[in-house]
């Protein structure tokens, strides 16, 4: 008996050591990122569709001036909610490049559902050419490639001040809480009702810096809902499982001792 | 002859020709077991079905992965976002990696505390620490693969490793990278690599399992089989163990593939690749973390690798620096305190390994360093002399000596079981 509990006790404890590790890993950053409440959140959590689309509208407006997401297709916006009609509007508001045509050249045309968003710059170097030197990332894995991703993007966005008495910013440099060293060259990218939502809701900065959060994370892994929902149905299975041969084995050892 | 009477007449015909189903009949069926195994004797059979699951899903993501820099990356995020079902089998895979070295690790402890290690045993263990440096070499290829910043970055810093060899060092690191750096030779040799090693672990695994049904298990007694009292068929005693243990592994590692898939992964990784940016903390996965200390706690780079490769030579050696002719930690009472030592010392290299390089950090893995060698090159070979151990049971059926239990069993005919 003894034995056994021992056991169990060791497998949680494996996996909660590694994750310990892993955060101690990210421990690396200066300051504490607040955690906010998500919808995505747990292991039953899933995207709240509104904020979806309304973070699409922040990065559309906003952030696709500079940033590019070379991972989403805008047939993945039905993720969002859009229907397919909606979807190929979406499009077609974009021009990309194609060919080459039967005579060799390369034309361009309105984009399909099939296409992927077209990035602002045509390369790394035209994209630091407009930045003052700097490079933004593309931002489909952001919240991936980030430790606390969700909860540091929403910080970044909202972690503009000005600089504490005695720092000197670099030129072009703008002093972000969040950002490691705190000296940032994107300035801060929302202003209050920089955009004009669909839905009426009031843009405060706060609530872009929310829903775009919620946008680039749902990017970053636009398969998160089937992950969960097929996770739920497998551990389930599995409990089932292995309570009945748990009980097959009690009743085989029966004889044995 | 008194092969097993098989039923079905094609079976027999092959059987007669090629005893294969004979010799599945006698390993896997009545081979007999010691009837005493706990639950730590899982995870030999536990490593195994890991392996089968890293095979499998390693052939799958091969369908969709491009082998070159330019599209590594971007391939892995098309299994990932395109592929039907790819990111399971991603995050099966990359999981996977690190559940086979829980199992394994603690497959070793287990060997470890109950001197699975000592005769008749010692080519078996040697054949597992094959296996061990096998896994080690696949895994860190295979991490590698998806070409991100902690891929690129750990390759770079593992690779010039090498280069500390006297003499051939760089010569080596020539040929690891095909070039003068980590770049597309690398990552298409690595790739070739990862693909052929796990076939490579099976057949050591095959030897393994071969060494072992040569005399069977150990069993926390830590003394032989004295008859037929004492042992139990495999099949189906240990086949419904096994598989009742499967099925908690399972709970376990879907819990993290399905909830948590990225928190043993490093955030960096899903950076591409940049040889002009090097992350501010280079760290390897968290299974190589106690060698990386080693490697890092001795300020000479050439004893630093010598070190870290001698953290593994040790075991190889071992059945000769632990003497007692006692296997079981349970009646070795200072052997006993040893070996949780050790085990926190791991624990503590492992913590060291994903700190950076400086101040208390490096003088704690120096000490906890000197401590693993001391455990293995000092103590054990002393407490091979100097320890005595607590009387060993007759049997394995008797095992309480002396007690009321014992000489209750004792007046039991031995016919039953
Ligand atoms: C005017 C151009 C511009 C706009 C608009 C812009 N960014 Fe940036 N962004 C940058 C630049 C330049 C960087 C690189 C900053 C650096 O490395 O110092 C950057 C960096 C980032 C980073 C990476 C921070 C890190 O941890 O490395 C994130 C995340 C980000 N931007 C998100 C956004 C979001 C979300 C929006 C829209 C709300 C946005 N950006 C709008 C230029 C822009
Ligand atoms: C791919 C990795 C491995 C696989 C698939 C594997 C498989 C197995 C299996 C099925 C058993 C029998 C069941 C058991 O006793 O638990 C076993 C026993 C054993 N293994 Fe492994 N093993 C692996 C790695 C290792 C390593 C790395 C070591 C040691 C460094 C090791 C040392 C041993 C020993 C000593 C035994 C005999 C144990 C006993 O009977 O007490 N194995 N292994």
């Amino acid at each position: 008996m003894g034995a056994r509990a021992f056991f169990w006790v060791t497998m949680v404890a494996a996996v909660a050591f590694s994750d310990g590790i892993s955060s101690a890993k990210a421990a690396g950053k200066a300051v504490d990122i607040p955690s906010q409440e998500w919808s995505f959140q747990g292991i039953f959590g899933t995207f709240d569709r509104g904020e979806l689309q309304r973070g699409f509208q922040v990065y559309k407006e906003v952030c696709s001036g500079c940033h590019s997401l070379n991972y989403i297709a805008f047939r993945n916006l039905v993720d969002l909610g859009f229907n397919e009609i909606e979807i190929k509007a979406i499009a077609a508001e974009y021009e990309v490049e194609d060919g080459p045509n039967d005579d060799g050249e390369m034309y361009s045309r309105a984009a399909l559902p099939s296409d992927r968003f077209p990035a602002p710059f045509p390369n790394a170097n035209a994209a630091r050419a407009s930045n003052g030197g700097a490079l933004p990332p593309d931002l489909s894995l952001m919240a991936e490639a980030r430790s606390d991703g969700s909860n540091y993007l929403f910080a970044l966005m909202t972690g503009y001040r000005d600089p504490p008495a005695g720092i000197v910013l670099a030129e072009g440099m703008n002093y972000n809480v969040y950002f490691s060293g705190h000296q940032i060259a994107m300035a801060m990218p929302l202003a209050e009702d920089g955009v004009d939502y669909a839905d009426g809701t009031k843009a405060t900065v706060a609530q872009q810096a929310r829903d775009v959060t919620a946008f680039l994370t749902w990017a970053s892994e636009p398969n998160m809902e089937q992950r969960k929902r097929i996770g739920v149905m497998t551990v389930l299975f599995l409990l089932i499982m292995t309570v009945l041969l748990y009980v097959s084995k009690r009743r085989v050892w029966a004889a044995v001792h | 002859m008194s092969g097993p009477n098989f039923p079905n007449p094609i079976v027999r015909w092959i059987d007669h020709r090629l005893p294969i189903f004979t010799l599945m009949h006698h390993e896997m069926h009545e081979y007999p077991t010691p009837k005493n195994l706990n639950y730590w004797w899982n995870f030999g059979s536990l490593a195994g079905i890991v392996l089968v699951i890293m095979l499998v899903t390693g052939i799958v993501l091969s369908m969709h992965y491009t082998a070159h820099v330019d599209y590594a990356f971007q391939s892995v995020e098309r299994i990932m976002r395109d592929v039907n079902y790819g990111w399971m089998i991603r995050y099966i895979h990359a999981n996977g990696a690190s559940f086979f070295f829980i199992v394994v690790y603690i497959h070793i402890f287990r060997g470890l505390y109950f001197g699975s290690y000592k005769a008749p045993r010692e080519l078996l263990w040697i054949l597992g620490v094959v296996i061990l440096l096998l896994m080690m070499a696949t895994a860190f290829m295979g991490y590698v693969l998806p070409w991100g910043q902690m891929s690129f970055w750990g390759a770079t810093v593992i690779t010039n490793l090498f280069s500390a060899i006297p003499g051939i060092g760089d010569w080596i690191v020539t040929l690891l990278w095909g070039g003068f750096s980590v770049d597309n030779p690398t990552l298409n040799r690595f790739y070739s690599l990862h693909y052929l090693l796990p076939f490579a672990i099976v057949g050591v695994v095959v030897l393994h399992i071969w060494a072992l049904h040569r005399f069977g298990s150990n069993n926390p007694l830590g003394i032989d089989v004295r008859g037929k009292q004492d042992s139990i068929p495999f099949h189906p005693y240990y086949t419904i163990k096994d598989m009742f243990g499967l099925g908690v592994f399972l709970i376990i590692f879907s819990a993290v593939v399905f909830f948590m898939p990225n928190a043993m992964g490093h955030p960096d990784n899903y950076i591409p690749a940049n040889p002009m940016v090097t992350p501010a903390n280079i760290v390897p996965e968290w299974y190589f973390l106690p060698f990386y200390a080693i490697l890092r706690a001795i300020p000479d780079k050439l004893l630093g690798v010598i070190a870290m490769f001698a953290a593994i030579g040790v075991l190889f050696i071992l059945p000769w620096l632990d003497r007692s002719p006692v296997r079981s930690g349970t009646f070795r009472p200072i052997f006993k305190v040893f070996f949780w030592m050790l085990l926190a010392d791991c624990v503590l290299l492992t913590y060291l390994g994903a700190k950076p390089p400086e101040g208390v950090y490096v003088i704690l893995a120096r000490i906890g360093t000197f401590y693993y060698f001391f455990h293995f090159l000092i103590l054990l070979p002393a407490l091979s002399i100097f320890e005595t151990p607590k009387p060993l049971p007759r049997s394995i059926s008797q095992p309480v000596l002396g007690s009321g239990a014992a000489a209750a069993a004792a007046a039991m005919p031995k016919e039953n079981s």
